[in-house]
């Protein structure tokens, strides 16, 4: 699917700003993973070698003292290397996880497009996996109900709704997962690397489903390996090395910056 | 194609400003009740829908492994309790329900991690909803029980009105056992296989399939220690005895699950934050 083209993108970030507090905010975090330097899989070994006081823990730094604000109706990026620490950011940003230290704000409810298709079952009915994917989701059951009409149609899924999923080919899956994810408007919608649900048709159709969203002032935080995707739909960017943010700006200077670096290095 | 913005009361999620973890997990978990519902439909439909009878294996399930003990234990080992197959199969059900809810609730927690890592739902979804589908199937084996108290000659007693009260109770302890266990499970993943050890020896030192008196006194003295002989017997008691069981016991059953059920809770919810720390 590609994304909408962000055409008109004015310089927008300081204007945006102006419309109040942030939607995402990270002050000062830092996610700190403690591995032990050698992997213990077993209870007993690990029993042994703690009380011989011979386990020793290394810190993994994931993100490293990152202050980032994302403002209302911004589609975001976010570039680095393989490691930088994206993955964990996208995960703050969703709740899957807790600052080391720091604090992190999200006002607003975030509808990761990371677990399209969550806990679906093989041999439930399409319908019954709407329900059970959009609890996944945190749709209560009345909202589902009421989105149910709109899922169906939007999946174009109209005859098989009441079949088994097993009897689904990959790209029904696919589109009933999108539709759920995407049947209520979210504050903030997380996008890691750029997805292609189903076949053409349905990419534009999502697409043009997440450029509604966009219009109508969500924001977009997007983590892609494709340089070309950020600089076309993203208003700002930020570059992330070894858990610190190298900087944060407009998309096109961002990559420019990420990619002489990379050049460099390499 | 229509586009509603959620303007509905916007909700700020901050990492810092927090309710301590054991009362914003209950918060949380009561937010997220219709996923535990549809989680038990899940495992209760799709379990069976393949298989012929369906549902009644639920059913069928103890009352195979009744006959094979009643055969066992009143044929070979000639224990006389009148009524065996009716007395092991009241506390059978009690004590299947414990098992596979508690490490249901690991196993749900350990293997699906993978969803915990993508999206944000309470930590206790699973343990809940093992329990939801425990007590589902422990009301469907009632059952098969009341048929097999009909069927050898014992009538039905009022008291099993007064079953759910000991349901209730299992299920607190049952809820503890696995939230602890879950959280062991975090950072050792050798627990899960660990647990079903315990639970065969656990299942020995309870009187499921003997009485309780046939043990030596000094025995039978220290088997008091262990929760489930008196969980066991308050449900045997009311479903299979039809007498209702002095207060002491009421009081000591409530007692032990409502502490297993809050230390389980606490333990659990103050090391939640770490699933996301351990891949």
């Amino acid at each position: 699917m590609s994304l909408p083209t962000a055409p008109e993108i004015q310089t927008a970030a300081a204007t945006l700003t102006a419309n109040g507090l942030p939607v995402v905010e990270l002050q000062d975090v830092t996610v700190r993973y403690r591995v032990p330097r050698e992997r213990y899989r077993t209870f007993k070994e690990f029993a042994i070698r703690r009380v011989q006081g011979r386990v020793q823990f290394e810190d993994l730094l994931a993100l490293d003292g990152v202050s980032l604000q994302v403002f209302k109706g911004e589609v975001f990026g976010l570039v680095g290397a393989n490691g930088a620490g994206k993955t964990t950011l996208l995960r703050l940003v969703a709740r899957v996880m807790r600052p080391t230290k720091g604090r992190v704000i999200v006002r607003g409810r975030v509808a990761p497009l990371l677990a399209m298709g969550a806990g679906f079952h093989p041999e439930l009915t399409g319908r019954e996996n709407v329900f059970l994917n959009g609890a996944l989701l945190g749709y209560t059951r009345h909202q589902i109900e009421e989105k149910m009409d709109w899922i169906v149609d939007f999946a174009e899924l109209r005859a098989f709704i009441d079949a088994p999923l097993r009897t689904y080919s990959s790209g029904m899956m696919a589109r009933l997962g999108f539709a759920v994810a995407t049947a209520q408007m979210p504050e903030v919608l997380i996008i890691d690397e750029v997805l292609s649900v189903g076949d053409i048709a349905f990419q534009e159709k999502s697409a043009a489903r997440i450029r509604e969203f966009r219009e109508a002032g969500a924001t977009i935080l997007l983590v892609s390996h494709s340089m070309g995707a950020v600089k076309k739909m993203c208003s700002r960017a930020a570059w992330l090395d070894h858990g610190r943010v190298m900087a944060v700006d407009q998309a096109e200077a961002v990559v420019e910056k990420f990619e002489k670096y990379m050049e460099v290095s390499s | 194609m229509e586009t509603t913005v959620s303007k509905s009361s916007t909700e700020v999620y901050d990492s810092a400003t927090h309710l301590p973890q054991l009362l914003l997990e209950l918060k949380e978990a009561w937010r997220y009740r219709d996923l535990v519902l549809f989680l038990v439909r899940r495992d209760i439909t799709a379990r069976y829908k393949r298989s012929v009878l369906g549902i009644a294996w639920t059913m069928l399930n103890p009352l195979g492994m009744m006959i094979i003990l009643s055969i066992v234990f009143s044929e070979v080992f000639r224990v006389a309790i009148e009524g065996y197959p009716a007395y092991v199969l009241s506390a059978l059900i009690a004590w299947t329900f414990f098992s596979q809810t508690s490490s249901n609730a690991i196993n749900a927690l350990v293997w699906g991690g993978d969803l915990l890592q993508r999206i944000y739902i309470p930590r206790s979804t699973f343990a809940l909803s093992s329990i939801g589908t425990g007590l589902v199937n422990l009301v469907l084996s009632l059952v098969p029980l009341i048929a097999v108290t009909l069927a050898i000659g014992i009538p039905l007693h009022a008291t099993l009105l007064l079953s759910p009260l000991a349901m209730l109770m299992l299920a607190m302890f049952s809820l503890g056992v696995g939230l602890l266990i879950s959280t062991i499970g975090i950072y050792f993943a050798d627990v899960v296989e660990m647990y079903q050890i315990v639970l065969t020896a656990w299942f020995y030192i309870t009187p499921i399939i003997y009485p309780l008196d046939i043990l030596p006194e000094r025995v039978q003295a220290a088997v008091q220690f262990n929760p489930m002989v008196h969980l066991i017997n308050l449900f045997r008691d009311l479903v299979f005895y039809g007498k209702i069981p002095p207060l002491e016991t009421w009081l000591l059953c409530f007692a032990v699950s409502l502490g297993t059920l809050l230390l389980g809770w606490l333990v659990f919810t103050g090391k939640s934050d770490e699933f996301a720390y351990r891949t």
